[in-house]
């Protein structure tokens, strides 16, 4: 089944940037990651997808380092990267979104947007209390890609309200914007599009499409199975904590494994024509 | 620009504060900076100009300002630690006697250094001792660093009541003064005919510090409390602040940014101790003694209340809210015994009624009034005891599905 | 040698850590309920135990016990003074919830203007019993009240008679009645109020609303109700902890709450905040430990074991020692 997969796409350049190696995570009694492997190539966008409950934002917790895996390990731009601190790891180059939405609500947009920038800075409170030119560089530096991001992503006129002030889909927007802000060469969207109505996703999924054409590559789990189809360039589908396909978004949709994992669940999930 | 001053009349009558600032943040930088250095100014000779009603009757009023300077800039201090980075320290006044108590030992203890280089010493030996107590407490829960750090300011005391090398209860004396560079004399203004007088037979030297005129301690106090203010503001605008904000409003999210939080909280700590050091530092040099009980957990909680009555997170409202705490009572010395009791009620009074504080910082006030706003335009004319009755979640707790924004 | 000492009073010294231990358990109680509901520090709780050793004397003094009253007689006036100061207590934390609290619950007022309010009325609580005399005189019926408001700033104590006999001895210390009254009184205490919130209707509702508020009040709890419900259980508790403590200790005063206050939300973390049987453990540890300490170090350093026992604790196992049964669990 999923093994007929061969080289998928050809935006895919076969240079590995992320990869998890038998990834087995449990809670308890749970396990929510069941020996895991997958990998992404640099430049592509995968999809990551499967019902409630499969594992996908447990995914995304061990390769953030949120969570350390029981066993195996996860491999990041040719190094090891489990067990290292949350924030080196987004200073290698890892950044994410929220399923739930998680920005620091009592900080302007901009603000939000400059903390991820500050990922890239280096001066301390010393250089920032005398002002030292570098300092100056930096904020000013930050500032820009801050503002352009908010652009980028649709939140330009907003940039001095609060984050907790914005609207829902702007909140969302701005979290990619804040992630994006860290500079990483990969970037992890929890169901971004949660809660839009199709047009607004569909505006979402040309974003996606060009923030892959900024240099970086997209991790992006989804639960609309329709519109995943139309931005990635491969699919990985989890089910209770295992990977049960790693396909073509085509061979995916028309493989029964998958088919029947999703109709098992709740029918609205399923892929269906209009 | 000055568009902003028209905010609605009903807000602005309610709120003087807050309609102050908004008026002074309409006008253009130079006015600003004039108009800071204007009120610096005034800090300065405000001991000399001895104006009535603000002048308290019965204490010197100069050792009332250094008193409240000293307040201040352990509220800055302070707010940096709970009001930034939002770390609730309950044990502060440890950090304040570990500065005073290290100026006392070098310099009438057991040595006899002058103060002035005792003062880099204490400085050094408060921030290590903010860094040694963070290692290992910053990384437990929020409110158990309450009361950890409660634990801690105990401990001091404790520690400085039962060790002889520590002067046990007795405490420490003599501490030296700064060295005096005295140049001019500055007289007082006398209002006892109920006009201002020049009093050339009340004065004060430029710059003398002794036992019996606390005035250039006060200005010793007042610089360095500019000082200070300047540095935090510099700090809070730079990635640093950003990164305090940042732990305070969701760690993990700040962490998954990039944003060390452990280090950066506990710069915020060592930072915070530093300040708490030369305020105790300035206490101990103007007491000239030093004792234990200068340094209660009611005072440490004293300190606490001036950064929440003043709004957490913004210099000014710490700066406000420690001359509240501090200036109050002792204007109201006649009414003595009622003041514990007095100070009580207006905390309560005022989380009931400024829950934001005197003065929020300028996110809590642009957040209130979009509030405001929604509020008003959803028909939320429901008064508020039915929501809670009804023991349902308030429109905040719903999901925020923003309908009307999104899908227009 | 100090060592020495503590091996040759070992036994003393536990069952006075273990006497002074239950009172902290019984005030811990309060803490942790209203943490594990509120998740707020009730400072002001010492002052709710403060006035329960008012109310514990001025009982006594009501139905006239005095140093001569002894056997049943001092025993049901003991019981008497005990059901006062529960009741007292019990009112004053009922009062704070609806003064100091509510008011700001509804607001969604930041989480340390609550405590900052709790401080407030902290002060108010203790200075109004440190100013009785003068509110007194300033009504006007200071002589109606006479002794009740006379030297108010001062240490009151206990009018009854506190030679204690001993019952029995273990390993050559003996244990008096007033020892085993105190333990068992706490114990039975605790057990009444771990049982109600586990078996009873209201007692769910708090654990509902500990857990989660919000799915709690869509399940149809009044959370209202619930907070109250707690801040009582605890006032109820740390009223019978008062008249324990008066029998221990026989002085109290205006700011005698302070201390203990302090020592009491020291032993629900220890033994984990939220969690019920925790700020028993909590509570016991603590007093053996403060006692064991002050063997060691000199009793000066009492107060300093305390708390550096809980910075110790809280390092090594940051939820406490049995962790936070009410509290969630976080991702
Ligand atoms: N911290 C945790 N403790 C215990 N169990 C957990 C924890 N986090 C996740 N789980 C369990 O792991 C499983 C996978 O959860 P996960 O959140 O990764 O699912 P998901 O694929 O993201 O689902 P959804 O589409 O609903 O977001 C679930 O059964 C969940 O209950
Ligand atoms: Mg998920």
């Amino acid at each position: 089944m999923a093994e007929t997969v061969q080289q998928p796409t050809p935006v895919t350049t076969g240079d590995t940037l992320l990869s998890l190696d038998d990834v087995t995570l449990k809670f308890g009694g749970v396990t929510a990651l069941n020996g895991v492997s997958f990998h992404i190539d640099r430049g592509e966008i995968l999809g990551l997808i499967g019902p409630n409950g499969a594992g996908k934002t447990t995914a995304f917790n061990v390769v953030t380092g949120i969570y350390r895996p029981t066993s195996g390990g996860v491999t990041f731009d040719g190094e090891q990267i489990t067990g290292l601190k949350r924030y080196r790891i987004a200073k290698r180059g890892i950044a994410r979104t929220f399923q739930n939405i998680r920005l620091f609500r009592a900080m302007t947009a901009l603000e939000n947007v400059m903390v991820g920038a500050d990922a890239r800075h280096t001066t301390g409170p010393i250089s920032a209390l005398l002002g030292l030119p570098r300092h100056r560089r930096e904020e000013a530096a930050g500032r820009e890609l801050a503002l352009e991001l908010l652009d980028f992503v649709g939140v330009g006129g907003r940039a001095d309200e609060l984050a907790g002030n914005l609207s829902y889909g702007d909140q969302r927007r701005l979290e990619i914007a804040r992630a994006m802000a860290t500079q990483p060469k990969l970037l992890c969207l929890d169901e971004p599009a949660a809660g839009f109505n199709p047009s607004e996703k569909q505006a979402l999924m040309e974003l996606i499409r060009k923030i892959r054409d900024r240099g970086l590559t997209v991790l992006l789990i989804e639960h609309d199975m329709r519109l995943v189809m139309g931005v990635v360039d491969r699919v990985v589908v989890l089910e209770f904590g295992t990977k049960i396909a790693d396909a073509s978004p085509t061979e995916v949709q028309n493989d029964p494994a998958v088919i029947a994992a999703y109709l098992g669940v709740a029918e609205d999930e399923v892929v269906t024509d209009e | 620009m000055s568009q902003t001053t028209s905010a609605p009349p009903r807000r602005s009558r309610r709120d003087l504060l807050g309609g102050l600032r908004r008026r002074l943040s309409g006008m253009p930088r130079w006015a600003q900076f004039l108009l800071m250095v204007a009120i610096a100014l005034l800090c300065y000779v405000l001991p000399l100009l001895e104006p009535p009603i603000i002048s308290t009757p019965g204490t010197d009023f100069g050792g009332v300002l250094f008193t409240v300077s000293v307040y201040v800039l352990v509220a800055v201090g302070l707010n940096i630690v709970v009001g930034y980075a939002g770390l609730l320290d309950l044990g502060y006044v440890g950090f304040y006697a570990i500065g005073a108590y290290t100026v006392g030992v070098l310099t009438a203890q057991h040595a006899t250094w002058p103060w002035l280089l005792s003062l880099p010493v204490a400085l050094v030996v408060t921030m290590v001792s903010g860094v040694l107590l963070g290692w290992p407490t910053l990384r437990v829960r929020g409110d158990y660093l309450a009361i950890v750090t409660l634990g801690f300011g105990e401990i001091v005391r404790l520690t400085l009541i039962n060790s002889e090398w520590l002067g046990a209860a007795r405490g420490i004396r003599p501490i030296p003064s700064p060295p005096s560079l005295p140049l001019f004399e500055v007289p007082h203004l006398d209002w006892s005919t109920g006009v201002p007088l020049v009093d050339f037979s009340d004065t004060t030297t430029f710059i003398e510090f002794g036992v019996t005129d606390p005035i250039p301690f006060y200005w010793l106090a007042l610089t360095l409390i500019i000082l200070v203010l300047l540095a935090d503001k510099r700090i809070k605008d730079s990635r640093v602040g950003r990164a305090w904000e940042a732990t305070r409003e969701d760690e993990d999210a700040a962490e998954l940014m990039g944003v060390p939080t452990f280090r950066f909280k506990l710069l915020a700590f060592a930072i915070g101790a530093f300040v708490g050091g030369i305020a105790g530092s300035l206490f101990a040099t103007r007491q000239t003694f030093i004792n234990p009980e200068s340094f209660t957990l009611l005072i440490s909680i004293l300190f606490l209340s001036a950064v929440v009555v003043g709004g957490q997170g913004n210099r000014w409202g710490a700066v406000i809210g420690a001359v509240v705490v501090a200036y109050l009572p002792e204007r109201f010395r006649g009414f003595e015994q009622w003041r514990v009791l007095v100070f009580g009620l207006a905390l309560m009074l005022l989380a009931i009624y400024r829950p934001q504080g005197l003065l929020p910082p300028r996110r809590t006030v642009r957040a209130q009034r979009m509030e405001a706003e929604t509020e008003a335009l959803e028909v939320g004319e429901e008064p508020e005891d039915a929501v809670i009755a009804a023991g349902g979640p308030t429109p905040d707790d719903a999901a925020p599905t923003d309908e009307g924004s999104s899908r227009g | 040698m100090a060592f020495q000492y503590v091996l040759d009073q070992f036994v003393s010294l536990f069952v006075g850590g273990l006497v002074f231990g239950s009172v902290y358990a019984l005030i811990a109680l309060g803490y942790t309920m209203v943490y594990g509901v509120l998740q707020l520090i009730n400072f002001a709780h010492s002052e709710v135990f403060m006035f329960g050793t008012f109310a514990t004397v001025w009982a006594l003094w009501l139905v006239g016990a005095d140093a001569t009253t002894a056997g049943v007689a001092l025993v049901a006036s003991l019981a008497v003074a005990m059901l006062i100061a529960m009741i007292t207590s019990g009112g004053v934390a009922l009062l704070l919830e609806r003064v100091a609290y509510r008011p700001l619950l509804n607001r969604g007022a930041p989480r340390l203007i609550a405590l900052i309010s709790a401080i407030g009325a902290s002060f108010v609580l203790s200075e109004l019993m440190g100013l009785r005399g003068a509110l007194a005189s300033a009504l006007g019926v200071d002589d109606v009240l006479g002794r009740y408001v006379a030297r108010s700033r001062e240490n009151l104590g206990l009018p009854t008679d506190r030679t204690f006999t001993v019952q029995f001895e273990v390993l050559g210390y003996g244990v008096t009645n007033k020892d085993i009254i105190i333990v068992l009184a706490a114990l039975l205490m605790m057990i009444a109020a771990d049982q109600f919130i586990r078996r009873t209707r209201l007692g769910r509702g708090i654990r509902a609303v500990a857990q989660d508020p919000e799915s709690a009040s869509l399940m149809g709890v009044n959370s209202t109700r619930v907070i109250q419900l707690t801040f009582l259980i605890g006032g109820l508790l740390a009223g019978a902890a008062a008249t324990l403590y008066m029998l221990q200790v026989g002085l109290t005063r205006y700011n005698a709450g302070f201390l203990l206050g302090v020592k009491a939300f020291t032993a629900a973390v220890l033994g984990g905040i939220g969690n019920l049987r925790g700020a028993l453990v909590g509570g016991l540890v603590l007093g053996v430990a403060e006692s064991l300490g002050s063997g060691l170090f000199g009793s000066e350093w009492r107060h300093v074991v305390a708390f550096v026992l809980l910075v110790v604790i809280l390092l090594f196992r940051p939820t406490g020692l049995l962790g936070e049964s009410l509290g969630k669990a976080r991702a």
